[in-house]
C-alpha cells in the first residue's frame, strides 16, 4: 500500500532520513548476542564498510559485551553467525562489505553452550 | 406598546442556537476550498446533520463549569504546597513516575490542544467542529494544570525542569512524541480514530487509572486532584471517540475498511506507548495498585472485548494482533524496565533493582514468566552491582522504525528470542519490533521512512556530539543529577535527610 496524502506528488518528494550517505562514510551495523537478553536489544554502531569483520570479535564485541559473566568462556571458533537472518561463515580478514554486511545489516552471533546467566537466556 | 416578553429558551434550544445555529453554507467560496482537509482520506460523509453531539455544552456553560473545577483544584494545590505535601508521599522513588508523566504525557496534552483546535476549524460538519473546539480547550487546561501541579515537585526534585525541551529530543521520549506526530500529520478522520477512539476510548483507562490510583496509593494528593479535575472532560472525550467511529461507519459502507485499518494501527501503536505505563505500574510505584497484566485484563480484555462486540454490528472487528498484545502483557513491563536499567546513564529519571519484596510481588503476579525469565536477569545485575560492576549497556540500541522503542521485545510464545522483523523500501532496509509495527510501516513506507530515530540521529551528528556527555548536554540532562540510579542520587540524599529530620522531631 502507499500513503494517502493530501499533497499531490508527496510520495515522490519524500526524503529518506537514514540513507547511508547521511552517516559520514559509515554504515549502520547492528549486533546481537543471542540468548543473552540482559542486553535488552541489538546494539547499533556506525562503522566503515571497509572495516575488517575481525574487528568485531577483536574489538567491538569485547568492549561492549565483555562485562557479561559468560563472555570469559566464549570460544570464537564455535560461534554461529547470521547476517541478515542467513547463516554465515564470515572471513575475519575480509571487510564487512565483502562479508555481505551492508547498511543497516543485522549481525547475530550465537554461542552454543553459553545461554546466559544460569541458563536463563539473560 | 410594550414589546412581547421574550420567552426563556430551554437548554436544548439554546444549545442548538449556540452551536449548529452558528453554522452556514458558504456562497462566495466553495465549501471544498474552505474545508480542504476532510475528504482526501477517502471517508465518505453523506449527511453531516446525522452527527449526534456528544458534548451538549455551550461555551458559556463550559466556561462556568470549568472555572469552578479550576478554583477547587488550585485550592488543593495551594494547601498541598503550604503543608509540604512532598513529605507525605510513600517514598521518593515514586517521584520518578511523575517525571515520566511530565516529560512524556503532558506535552501530548498540549499537542492534543493544538490539533483539536485545527480540527475545530477544519471539519465541515458543525457538530464535530464544536466538539473539537471544546476538547481543544480541555487539553490546554490539562497541560496547564499538570504543569502547575507538578511544578511543586520541581522545587524539591531533579529531572523536571527541562521537560518540554526533553520531550523534543530525548531518545525514549521520541516514543510518545512520534506517536502523536504520526496522528497530527494524518488527516482529521484518522486523528479522531487514533486519539479520540483508540487512545481515549479503548486505552484511556490504562493510562489514567494507573497514574491516578498510583498517585492516591502513594500519597500524592496533588496529582490525584488534577486527575479528578480532568475526569469529567475525559468522559466527554470518550463520548466523542465512540460517536466518531459510529458516525463514520453509519455514513457509508466504504468507510469500514479504512476505519478498520486505522483501528488496527492505532491500537497497536497505543499498546506500545502504554508499555511505559506498564513499567511504571510494575516497577516505579513503591506502593503498587495491581499488576500491568491485571490492568490489561480488566481494561482491555474485558472492557475492550465488550466494546468490540457492540461494534461488531457495524462490521468492525477486534483490532488485529490484540491476541499478541495480550500475550505481551506478561512481558512488556519487565522488558521496558530492563531497557531503562541498562541505559540509566541516558534516562531523565532514576532507576533501581527491585527489592526482594518487590521481586516476590512480581513473581506472584507473573507466575508463568517472572521466575523463569526476568528474575534471574535482575539477580544477575544485583550480583554485579554488589561486586561494584553495575551493568551498563554502553552501546546504543537498535530501534524499531515505527514505534521507535529499542527492539527489546521477544517473539510471541518464546521469551528467549528477540523478535526481529524487517522490510525493504526503495533499496533501504528497515527494522521492526513486531508484525504490528512492520504492517504499519508497509502500509505507509513514505511516511515512516522519514522517522527521526534518536540513535541514527546521534550517528549522523545531529545531537550535540558523539559522546554521551555531549548528547546529555544537548538533552539538557545534568550528569549525576537527573540520570543514573536512585541509590546515590541527590533526590535520595534529600529524601533521607528529610526522613532523618522527621525522626528527630518525633523523638
Ligand atoms: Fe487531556
Ligand atoms: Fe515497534
Amino acid at each position: 500500500m502507499a500513503v494517502v496524502a493530501l499533497k499531490p506528488g508527496y510520495a515522490d518528494a519524500v526524503e529518506i532520513r537514514d540513507r547511508k550517505e547521511n552517516f559520514h562514510g559509515n554504515q549502520v551495523v547492528y549486533l546481537h548476542w543471542e540468548e543473552h537478553l540482559s542486553f535488552c536489544a541489538a546494539t547499533a554502531f556506525p562503522l566503515p564498510p571497509e572495516m575488517p569483520f575481525g574487528a568485531l570479535t577483536e574489538k567491538l564485541i569485547p568492549q561492549f559485551y565483555g562485562m557479561h559473566p559468560d563472555f570469559k568462556s566464549l570460544d570464537w571458533n564455535s560461534v554461529e553467525w547470521k547476517i541478515d537472518g542467513e547463516p554465515a561463515t564470515p572471513d575475519m580478514s575480509k571487510s564487512l562489505a565483502e562479508n555481505g554486511v551492508g547498511h543497516k545489516s543485522l549481525v547475530c552471533f550465537r554461542t552454543p553452550g553459553l545461554n546466559g546467566y544460569k541458563g536463563s537466556c539473560s | 406598546m410594550t414589546p412581547p416578553r421574550k420567552k426563556k429558551m430551554n437548554l436544548k434550544q439554546r444549545y442548538a442556537l449556540m452551536t449548529r445555529g452558528l453554522d452556514w453554507e458558504t456562497s462566495y467560496q466553495k465549501m471544498d476550498d474552505v474545508f480542504p482537509y476532510d475528504t482526501f482520506e477517502g471517508i465518505k460523509i453523506t449527511d453531516w446533520s446525522k452527527w449526534e453531539d456528544p458534548f451538549r455544552l455551550t461555551m458559556d456553560a463550559y466556561w462556568k463549569y470549568q472555572g469552578e473545577k479550576e478554583r477547587k483544584l488550585y485550592a488543593v494545590l495551594d494547601s498541598f504546597a503550604q503543608n509540604n505535601g512532598q513529605l507525605g508521599i510513600s517514598d521518593a522513588r515514586y517521584v520518578n513516575a511523575i517525571k515520566l508523566f511530565l516529560t512524556g504525557v503532558t506535552p501530548l496534552e498540549y499537542q492534543a490542544h493544538r490539533h483539536f483546535s485545527h480540527l475545530g476549524r477544519h471539519i465541515r460538519g458543525v457538530g464535530p467542529r464544536v466538539a473539537a473546539q471544546m476538547q481543544s480547550l480541555d487539553e490546554l487546561r490539562h497541560a496547564q494544570t499538570q504543569i502547575h501541579t507538578i511544578s511543586h515537585y520541581n522545587k524539591y526534585f531533579d529531572g523536571f525542569a527541562e521537560f518540554p525541551h526533553m520531550h523534543d529530543r530525548v531518545w525514549y521520549l521520541s516514543v510518545p512524541k512520534s506517536f502523536f506526530d504520526d496522528a497530527c500529520s494524518a488527516g482529521p478522520f484518522e486523528f479522531f480514530t487514533a486519539i479520540s477512539f483508540a487512545f481515549e476510548y479503548v486505552l484511556t483507562n490504562l493510562l489514567f487509572v494507573p497514574f491516578m490510583s498510583g498517585a492516591a496509593y502513594n500519597g500524592d494528593l496533588a496529582t490525584v486532584t488534577f486527575g479528578f479535575s480532568a475526569q469529567s472532560d475525559e468522559a466527554r472525550h470518550m463520548t466523542l471517540g465512540i460517536e466518531v467511529i459510529k458516525f463514520m461507519l453509519e455514513q457509508h459502507p466504504d468507510n469500514l475498511p479504512i476505519v478498520q485499518k486505522w483501528v488496527d494501527k492505532w491500537f497497536w501503536r497505543g499498546h506500545k506507548v502504554l508499555g511505559l505505563v506498564a513499567m511504571m505500574m510494575d516497577y516505579m510505584l513503591p506502593k503498587r495498585i495491581m499488576s500491568w497484566k491485571e490492568a490489561w485484563e480488566i481494561y482491555f480484555t474485558e472492557a475492550g472485548g465488550a466494546l468490540f462486540e457492540d461494534l461488531s454490528r457495524y462490521g468492525l472487528r477486534v483490532p488485529k494482533y490484540a491476541d499478541i498484545a495480550t500475550d505481551e502483557a506478561e512481558h512488556i513491563s519487565h522488558q521496558n524496565w530492563a531497557i531503562f536499567y541498562q541505559y540509566t546513564q541516558a534516562a531523565g529519571f532514576h532507576t533501581w533493582i527491585p527489592g526482594d519484596d518487590e521481586l516476590d510481588w512480581l513473581s506472584e503476579k507473573y507466575p508463568n514468566t517472572f521466575d523463569k525469565y526476568y528474575r534471574p536477569r535482575f539477580e544477575m545485575w544485583r550480583e554485579m552491582e554488589a561486586k561494584g560492576e553495575r551493568f551498563y549497556n554502553n552501546a546504543l540500541p537498535q530501534l524499531c522504525q515505527t514505534c521507535q522503542i529499542p527492539m527489546g521485545y521477544t517473539e510471541p510464545g518464546d521469551p528467549t528470542k528477540i523478535g526481529f522483523r524487517s522490510s525493504v523500501y526503495k533499496d533501504e532496509r528497515y527494522h521492526f519490533c513486531s508484525d504490528g509495527c512492520k504492517d504499519i510501516f508497509d502500509d505507509e513506507p513514505e511516511k515512516f521512512s522519514q522517522a527521526w530515530l534518536p540513535v541514527h540521529q546521534i550517528f549522523q551528528g545531529n545531537c550535540g556530539g558523539a559522546d554521551l556527555s555531549d548528547v546529555l548536554k544537548w538533552y539538557h540532562m545534568d550528569q549525576g543529577i537527573d540520570n543514573m540510579d536512585y541509590n546515590g542520587s541527590p533526590d535520595q540524599k534529600q529524601w533521607d535527610a528529610w526522613q532523618a529530620a522527621r525522626k528527630k522531631v518525633a523523638g
